[in-house]
């Protein structure tokens, strides 16, 4: 196991920068996940990080070795980089039985017979499918093929294990179950982790960091609870999270960590980005958002912000409202209530809290 | 010619051409493509030489000599006349045929399908052959039956529509194979969306089914133009007898005769018939890159639109051709080959072996011919399926600026005239510069001219299988440790056999009773089926040809058969004509 540096690693596509100057440090052990929209790049970072592609600047290091640094000319072929990868097809060959599958590293390896099947036993063991070991891949289910690539992962004791998007094919309801077997496997074996997905539920349901990428670029990487509670641009307070971001004018800063923002004709107390408060230009420009989660933001009669509701859907112990706001009634809050209302129903709203932020344009991180 | 000065294009692009990656193991794999550019292009640039140099000295006197003589136009135009015509035939036959057994309910599919492959096994001029026996004057079969036309009329078979017909029944399997192919990607559900808009009937047909399956039917025909156009055996045992004569009979003949100019005209002549190919292949490439017709979706079921209460009448209609393009004229061929003399008419009582026996029992150069044929198309097969593994990795794996230049190039060989191919052959072999060995009059030179003809017909399949299967398959070995050589022979390797094995099966079968190739290539001791069938027709001895043909019919029906029975075990897909 060892820890990962990139450092202003670019690849492009012809003229198409699929990922551009990312610089990203994984401790020894972390579970990280790369989380975007399809086509960010988040991909082809997992595929440089791997060495299937090769990139065109900037340097990555696995356990304090270079492995590509096209300057110096350094690119370590990924047979050589001695990293486990889990890919969102299973990637088994359907010509070799499970166990030839997960044995395979170590027959490249050429370990002798006795210590390969004492180790191909454990892996299987650990993926709870030791009674499967002769059967064809074909033979297997979605879930349980993934759990084959995994202990082929794991036999070979890698650096790290790379994650493509490995649930993508499985339904909602294994999905779940594998989210625990990679929990566990990652509690079991302390591997460092890098996890590709576009399922942001997935990502916080995991991973210790979430590194969130968008047009080749990393926007924000933090814990997932950060990352909620404190998106740092538009779009990472789009792309995490239900909720709404509202472009406001007119922040009076209390302290460090705190403001009070004019929404409509009421003060709403908010947490700020302390990046905010050293650079107050910006809110003066208009370049200052509002994020406001639905659990934020509640119906009360009494509310001083006023709104009508647009939809009405019911989860289960709560109903969840889109009410049209603004004077122009220009913005849609998703909100939480207690009761349901009426589409074109007027509602007051109370805000309990919010986060102010600077970055409404869509910049680099 | 626009064709070929793009080809020319290519070439500054080959010094530039650089892998995407710098993997040492990746640069061995380029030297590769060193043997397949001398066995399959540079004969054919050194016959191009031939054709632009008088003496040594640049010059287009050939070119001003041949252009400028009308039989050299007359025989361009017989050419195109007769492989039109005769596409145009394969494509009613063979794109019928694909579209009922691919699309609809009727029975006995793998018989039929199984049947209708049988013409493109057997050798052109043996079907030639088989069909004027079967409708001349001294036609045995008809003789036996007493309705064989008057003696002294002529062969109705001897002339251009009767050159095009057999074409067009030689190639109608060519069309069928790649339809069929492409008819069994089209996903169901297409189709049923159509008939859910309302669609019934042709229209579904000419709305839906045909466009969809435009590329393959582009593809078919443009194989069957080619393969037609270049086409000797057909054109040479028709043509030849009515005067009527065609680019590669022109060529053949030019050849017959000396000169000191003869290779300088026949390379021009080659060179025409090259064009035209270029064209026709150039042409198929631009109508494809035009149309994407993905498919999308998931190829579940095979589609079978129920033909009703027309079934019975279809099947008949089906089994009848078959039997007019397969059975009777394979009985004219039995029929010939027993009669005691050409021209006597067969009964019960004077059918004979004799020319059986004499074939094989007799004349030695029999048992040769079958042997040199057997090798030479089992060497062919091996080989060549050894080389495209690899190669077809490259080209899919590695694509490049010279890939895709050898890409194009590796059509040239088995889009030109067999004849062309071996002249080429014999220019560029007949004195081997810096060894000073010549394989002229060797197996050797007919075993390299069949690597370069056949080189496609292996490699495509491999390169489709190759294409088809998912990176992360090869990926996954290599993250497991796996260098290139090993990946090739755990991962790859397996995972490719069985269209590898359907490609040298494919080269097995169209090598064993090839004639244009070795027609120019064989000597004395080293004859091959086609030639030795050719000569002994040619001399007069139609029925020991005919008994010949017989025998090599009844091998080639064996040797698929053989491949049918065992098909059950054998991966999927490596019986070129099964499901």
């Amino acid at each position: 196991m060892a820890d990962i540096n990139l450092s202003r690693i670019t690849k492009s596509f012809g003229d198409y920068r699929a990922v551009n100057q990312v610089s990203l440090d994984i401790a020894d052990g972390e579970f990280v996940a790369l989380l975007g929209p399809s086509g960010c790049g988040k991909t082809t970072l997992l595929r440089l990080l791997a060495g299937f592609e090769e990139p065109d600047g900037g340097v990555i290091s696995l356990g304090g070795q270079v492995v590509a640094d096209p300057q110096s000319n350094i690119m370590v072929t990924p047979e050589m980089r001695n990293l486990g990868i889990v890919f969102q097809s299973y990637a088994l060959w359907p010509h070799m039985s499970v166990a030839r599958n997960v044995g395979y590293p170590l027959e490249v390896r050429g370990l002798g017979r006795a210590e390969r099947d004492h180790k191909i036993k454990a892996a299987l063991d650990t993926v709870a499918l030791g009674p499967y070991a002769d059967r064809s891949p074909t033979e297997l289910s979605g879930g349980q093929r993934q759990r084959v690539a995994l202990a082929r992962c794991l036999v070979m004791e890698p650096r790290a294990v790379l994650l493509d998007e490995p649930l993508a094919n499985l339904d909602v309801h294994l999905r779940e179950t594998m989210q625990q077997a990679f929990l566990d496997f990652h509690r079991r074996t302390g591997a460092t982790m890098i996890y590709v997905t576009h399922d942001q539920a997935e990502a916080m349901a995991m991973a210790d960091r979430i590194a969130v990428m968008d047009k080749g670029h990393i926007r924000q990487m933090a814990a997932p609870e950060t990352l909620y509670r404190e998106p740092a641009d538009l779009m990472v307070a789009g792309f995490v999270g239900a909720g709404a971001v509202l472009p406001i004018s007119n922040v009076s800063i209390t302290d460090d960590r705190t403001c009070s923002v004019r929404l409509g004709d009421t003060d709403v107390a908010a947490r700020i980005c302390p990046n905010f408060v050293r650079n107050r230009a910006a809110a003066h420009a208009g370049q200052a958002g509002l994020c406001l989660r639905p659990e934020d933001v509640w119906v009360d009669d009494a509310g001083a912000l006023r709104g009508s509701v647009e939809d009405c859907v019911y989860l289960g112990g709560r109903f969840r409202l889109s009410v049209r706001i603004g004077q122009d009634r220009d913005h849609v809050l998703p909100v939480y209530a207690n009761r349901r209302a009426r589409i074109g129903e007027n509602v007051g709203l109370k805000v309990s809290d919010g986060w102010v932020f600077d970055r409404m344009q869509g910049e680099a991180a | 010619m626009q064709a070929v000065s793009r080809l020319r294009g290519f070439w500054p692009g080959m010094i530039t051409a650089r892998s995407n990656s710098n993997r040492s193991s990746d640069r061995l794999l380029y030297w590769l493509l060193v043997p397949v550019f001398v066995v399959s292009i540079l004969p054919i640039v050194r016959l191009g030489f031939e054709g632009v140099m008088v003496g040594g000295v640049p010059s287009f006197d050939y070119f001003r000599d041949v252009l400028g003589n009308g039989s050299t136009w007359q025989a361009t135009a017989n050419s195109l006349y007769t492989a039109g015509l005769g596409t145009i035939i394969s494509l009613l036959i063979g794109g019928s045929f694909a579209f009922l057994v691919a699309l609809t309910d009727v029975r006995a599919k793998a018989a039929l399908v199984f049947c209708f492959m049988i013409p493109m096994m057997i050798p052109p001029q043996i079907t030639a052959l088989s069909w004027v026996q079967l409708t001349g004057p001294s036609s045995a079969l008809l003789n036996a039956f007493g309705i064989a036309p008057a003696m002294g009329s002529p062969q109705p078979l001897y002339s251009a529509e009767g050159i095009a017909l057999l074409l067009g029944i030689q190639h109608a399997s060519i069309v069928f194979l790649t339809l069929r192919a492409n008819l069994r990607m089209l996903p169901r559900e297409q189709i049923e969306a159509a008939r859910l808009a309302g669609a019934r009937g042709g229209r579904l047909w000419w709305q839906i089914i045909l466009p969809l399956t435009s590329p393959g039917l582009i593809a078919g025909t443009a194989m069957a133009f080619v393969t037609a156009l270049g086409n000797f055996g057909i054109t040479a045992m028709l043509g030849i007898p009515a005067n009527y004569a065609t680019l590669p009979t022109l060529i053949y003949q030019k050849l017959a005769g000396f000169g000191p100019s003869v290779l300088g005209e026949v390379s021009v002549l080659a060179m025409l018939i090259g064009a035209i190919a270029i064209c026709g292949v150039a042409l198929h490439h631009r109508l494809l890159s035009k149309r994407d017709y993905r498919l999308m979706g998931m190829v579940g079921r095979p589609l079978d639109i129920s033909l009703g209460a027309r079934r019975p009448l279809i099947e008949a209609i089906l089994w009848a051709v078959l039997v007019a393009i397969l059975v009777v004229p394979l009985l004219a061929l039995i029929a010939t080959s027993l009669v005691p003399a050409f021209g006597v008419k067969l009964n019960f009582d004077n059918y004979s072996f004799a020319a059986f026996r004499e074939v094989l029992f007799v004349q030695p150069s029999t048992a040769r011919a079958f042997q040199n044929s057997f090798m030479l198309s089992v060497g062919a097969a091996v080989t060549l399926v050894l080389v495209c593994l690899p190669l077809a990795y490259v080209m899919v794996r590695r694509p490049s600026r010279l890939t895709k230049l050898i890409n194009l190039l590796v059509e040239v060989p088995y889009a030109l005239p067999g004849v062309v191919l071996a002249i080429a052959c014999i220019l560029l072999f007949i004195r081997i510069p810096l060894l000073d060995v010549s394989l002229y009059g060797t197996l050797g030179i007919i075993f390299i001219a069949y690597l370069a003809r056949f080189l496609v017909i292996a490699l495509r399949p491999v390169m489709n299988s190759f294409s088809q299967l998912d990176p992360a398959l090869e990926e996954a070995a290599q993250a497991c440790g796996a260098g290139l050589g090993r990946r090739l022979r755990d991962i790859l390797l397996p995972l490719a056999a069985p269209s590898a094995a359907a490609g040298a099966l494919l080269v097995f079968l169209t090598a064993f009773n090839e004639l244009t190739v070795s027609a120019l290539l064989w000597a004395s001791g080293n004859e091959t089926l086609g030639v030795l069938i050719f000569n002994l027709d040619d001399s007069g001895d139609t029925v020991l040809a005919s008994a010949v043909a017989v025998m090599v019919v009844l091998v080639v029906i064996a040797l698929m058969s053989c491949f049918q029975l065992a098909s059950r075990r054998l991966p999927k897909g490596v019986v070129p004509w099964q499901t």
